[in-house]
């Protein structure tokens, strides 16, 4: 395989003469699976800048609270939507609004569609070597299911209350009593429409992804030749299956509560603020069971298809074959299968009963364990390879780093008589921050970096990655590992000043502190910013396989046209297989045929 | 930029992270607390002592894996390795191994906190042993709530089950804010909300519970300090949720307490004091 060959010749001047109704077709409505992707992955990245400034806003209030904020505070708050924000601080209804906005936009609109939707999508299909999805239109569909969300979250922030206030668990009867808050009402409505249309849009994509993967690989591609990646992604469409439709009728349950007088989650005879007596004998803690039982699959979902990710990019970069195919393969179903037991951990305080609290806790013990596994076998992939540090693999090392920290702070929480202390501090910030930013986040960065030749047929700059990889690793570690020393003073979360309680009074410095690194953070993603848009048109253009890698996309045009392959991929061998004897190249891609079978295999022309 | 650099970067995450914790429970001279804050509850040390265990394995696994981690991309760095790589798949004996070693592990901690949960939770202090005459079983009488604690937006409530230890009754003690509660004994409270949902949160005792509205939750604790510590809502309950702040007074002992609390019954007293309550 020729890593010089340039763009597809079939397919890439089909912008030429193009219509509207062609434009239209091929680049909005397209049912191509990788224009989806990238539609995904525009999307998601222009909300992860919405999140992160709302992060912002948090952590200036933290730091300064109820001073103005310099420059964005006056045009923020001038207008005096309501009149606790004049002068420019920040309210505490509006910190509320940005806790709870911040959590929401990242989860439901930033890490699960960026890594189902955008790396799915793109992906699945190249990866297998397929030409497609299994159902295209239900695939489009998957994407345009997202605008709703995007529009009622949008629209949530100029109601009455300026966003959803109650958290992104939305615990009733704050969220389920209009009453309860200014922010209760028709932003609590939008917030409840939005994460149902997210839960569509996911449920038509997961339908898509496992039908794919089983019906549609290639000549020779046996489930156990699948590179890490798609494995994940597929354990990762069972879970989205089979948790996502308690979360959709809980939305829905809840909706009812509000809008036509059910009474799922509300005590007979509760009046909050006013409120006309509630009807109908419901339980609050039922939100939190049916909300955990998807949102704790949920944490898998937002972490295994970065797990996957990681374990391809380190794997190419050691040159080495992955360590432990298997077991890691069965470590995410452990940890999927695991991952549907456990959702009691969030509400060992929450007043269930504390028998039930230790089952849970015997069963989150245990999810420990895959993650263990897996962090060992991805020491034992570096371990005696030939490692480049490219900005891919930087960022899949440090995916490891910070995971083992995630990983380990999330055993505490896990032993319920230390969550009673640490439960609802900055102790469990930090631990999901780590695993979901540290984490998530950066496997992200690095998989942009790594499938981005494939995706634009273009390198981005590698020595501006390595800026970006180093002072996003030194601020975020700045950012978010003191809040395991706020959680051990038992520092709570969600307080828009919590710093007249005697106990947290002195933890002001450190939060300012982190505040700055936090303001780094952000800024410095600037540098990936303009690193990413530049290299899409100016970047150096380079072959299939810049990285000299084995699976089944690097065999296809970059970027692919569609269709994907200009020739029929045979898989004769796993993903992993680097550095073989049985070649003098350090990599033995997927579709190489072997030597005594050259005549039967279809090349490339 | 050098390629040894990288090794050293990732290096720096066990040596700044358990260089940060050791700084905070150092506890130096001048510097205020940055770690667990002072226990003063006595079925609390078990739950400090369960996080330092936890805390010590956890160190040991971070600064194992950490310095594994930094040793192989030092040594096996492309630059720098000549050798050829090592073209293994797995090793089957390594992974039985890191798979039983955490798991007999994770059995170890499940098994050595069960009691404590149970004691924190589930094993209510008790008056006596009931008819049968052996504590611990199901018809053990427990003991009553000395007061009881009601959540709403933003406060907390108080109501003190008065001379006759019964809570609901006339002679009961309302209050506001402050909690007062005596010192060496077992204190057994009653909370529930009136709202939403709201946690009462106690730092320097290692309790927090959750109130949820229609349920009615029981704490205990038995404080050995005397002095004043912080009631926190620890659960989201709308935008004053910051500013729900209440205040626990130790008192030194029971006499203190009953003491403390006739006055606030008469001062109750005085205040609603009507012509037809002086007519009972
Ligand atoms: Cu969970
Ligand atoms: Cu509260």
């Amino acid at each position: 395989m020729s890593t010089t060959s340039v763009a597809s010749p079939g397919h890439a001047e089909t912008g030429s003469s193009m219509s509207v109704g062609d434009f239209v077709r091929t680049y909005v409505f397209s049912l191509d699976h990788k224009i989806i992707g990238l539609q995904f992955l525009f999307s998601t990245l222009l909300w992860f800048l919405v999140g992160g400034l709302l992060a912002l806003g948090i952590r200036w209030q933290l730091a300064w609270p109820w001073e103005t904020m310099p420059v964005i505070g006056p045009m923020l708050f001038s207008g005096g939507a309501s009149a606790s924000n004049m002068g420019g601080q920040i309210s505490p209804e509006f910190y509320t609004m940005l806790f709870t906005m911040h959590a929401t936009v990242m989860i439901f609109l930033v890490i699960i569609p960026i890594l189902a939707g955008a790396f799915g999508n793109y992906l699945i299909p190249l990866m297998i070597g397929a030409d497609d999805m299994a159902f295209p239109t239900l695939n489009m569909l998957s994407y345009w299911f997202m605008w709703p969300a995007f529009i009622c979250f949008g629209a949530s922030f100029f109601v009455a209350g300026n966003g959803a206030a109650s958290g992104w668990t939305s615990y009733p009867p704050l969220s389920s009593v209009p009453e309860a808050a200014p922010s209760s009402g028709d932003a609590q409505t939008l917030w409840l429409l939005a994460v149902t249309s997210v839960g569509i849009a996911s449920m038509l994509g997961s339908v898509n992804y496992m039908t794919t993967i089983i019906q549609m690989r290639a000549p020779g591609m046996t489930m156990f030749r699948l590179p890490m990646t798609i494995w994940a992604m597929f354990i990762t469409a069972l879970l989205q299956a089979f948790a996502l439709p308690v979360l959709t009728s809980a939305g829905v349950m809840q909706l009812a509560d509000r809008l036509v007088g059910t009474g799922f989650f509300v005590p007979e005879g509760l009046i909050v603020n006013n409120s006309e007596p509630a009807s109908g004998g419901g339980q609050p803690l039922l939100w939190q069971h049916l909300f955990w039982f998807y949102s704790h699959p949920a944490v898998y979902i937002m972490i295994l298809p970065a797990m996957g990710m990681v374990s391809d990019i380190i794997s190419c970069f050691s040159r080495k074959p992955i360590f432990g195919y298997k077991p890691m393969v069965y470590a995410i179903c452990g940890i999927a299968g695991l991952g549907f037991i456990v959702w009691g951990h969030h509400m060992f305080v929450s007043g269930m009963n504390p028998f039930l609290g230790m089952t849970f806790m015997t069963a989150t013990m245990f999810i420990a364990l895959p993650s263990a596994v897996k962090t060992f076998n991805w020491l034992g992939t570096i371990w005696g390879g030939k490692l480049q540090f490219t900005t891919p693999m930087l960022f899949a090392l440090s995916f490891v780093s910070m995971f083992v920290i995630g990983g380990l702070s999330g055993i505490f929480m896990a032993a319920t008589p230390v969550d009673i202390f640490i439960h609802d501090t900055y102790f469990i910030v930090a631990h999901f921050h780590y695993v979901l930013f540290a984490g998530t986040a950066m496997a992200v960065f690095g998989s942009i970096y790594f499938w981005f030749p494939k995706m634009f047929g273009r390198l981005m700059n590698e020595r501006w990655g390595k800026v970006h990889f180093f002072f996003t690793f030194l601020f975020l570690n700045g950012t978010f590992y003191p809040m395991h020393i706020l959680g051990a003073v038992g520092f709570p979360r969600r307080l828009a000043d919590p710093y007249h309680y005697q106990t947290f009074a002195h933890l002001q410095p450190m939060n300012q502190f982190m505040t700055i690194c936090a303001i780094g953070m952000v800024s410095v993603q600037v540098i990936f910013a303009v690193n990413f848009f530049y290299s899409i048109f100016f970047g150096p253009a380079v072959g299939r396989n810049p990285w000299n890698a084995n699976s089944l996309e690097w065999c296809a045009p970059s970027p692919p046209g569609h269709g994907n392959f200009d020739f029929q991929p045979i898989v004769y061998r796993g993903p992993y297989e680097y550095g073989s004897p049985e070649v003098d190249t350090d990599y033995y891609p997927q579709w190489q045929a072997p030597p005594e079978a050259t005549e039967t295999a279809a090349e490339p022309s | 930029m050098g390629h040894r650099v990288w090794s050293l970067l990732f290096l720096s995450v066990p040596i700044w992270g358990i260089g940060s914790i050791v700084w905070a429970i150092a506890d130096l001279p001048g510097m205020e607390r940055h770690w667990l804050p002072a226990n003063i509850n006595d079925y609390g040390q078990v739950i400090d002592s369960l996080f330092n265990f936890i805390l010590y394995l956890t160190g040991a696994i971070f600064i194992g894996t950490g310095l594994v981690q930094f040793w192989f991309l030092w040594k096996y760095d492309a630059q720098s390795n000549d050798e050829p790589i090592k073209f293994v798949h797995g090793n089957h004996a390594l992974e039985l191994i890191w798979s039983l070693l955490p798991a007999v592990t994770l059995l170890f901690i499940s098994f050595v906190q069960l009691n404590a949960w149970a004691d924190q939770k589930m094993r209510r202090p008790i008056l006596s042993a009931g008819p049968d005459g052996v504590e611990g079983t199901a018809d053990d009488i427990l003991k009553p709530p000395l007061v009881e604690v009601t959540g709403r937006q933003f406060e907390w409530r108080y109501r003190y089950a008065g001379k006759d230890g019964v809570i609901g009754t006339r002679d009961d003690v309302h209050g506001v804010s402050e909690l007062v509660l005596p010192m060496d004994e077992d204190v057994v409270l009653a909370i529930k909300s009136e709202d939403v949902l709201h946690s009462f949160f106690l730092p320097n005792l290692r309790v927090k519970q959750d109130v949820v509205p229609g349920m009615k939750q029981f704490v205990w604790f038995r404080a050995n300090q005397a002095g004043i510590y912080d009631i926190v809502c620890a659960e989201l309950c709308g935008w004053g949720h910051y500013k729900m702040r209440g205040l626990l007074r130790v008192v030194p002992s029971q006499e203190d307490f009953d003491q403390w609390l006739q006055t606030a019954y008469e001062a109750q007293e005085l205040k609603s004091y009507t012509p037809d309550e002086e007519a009972e």
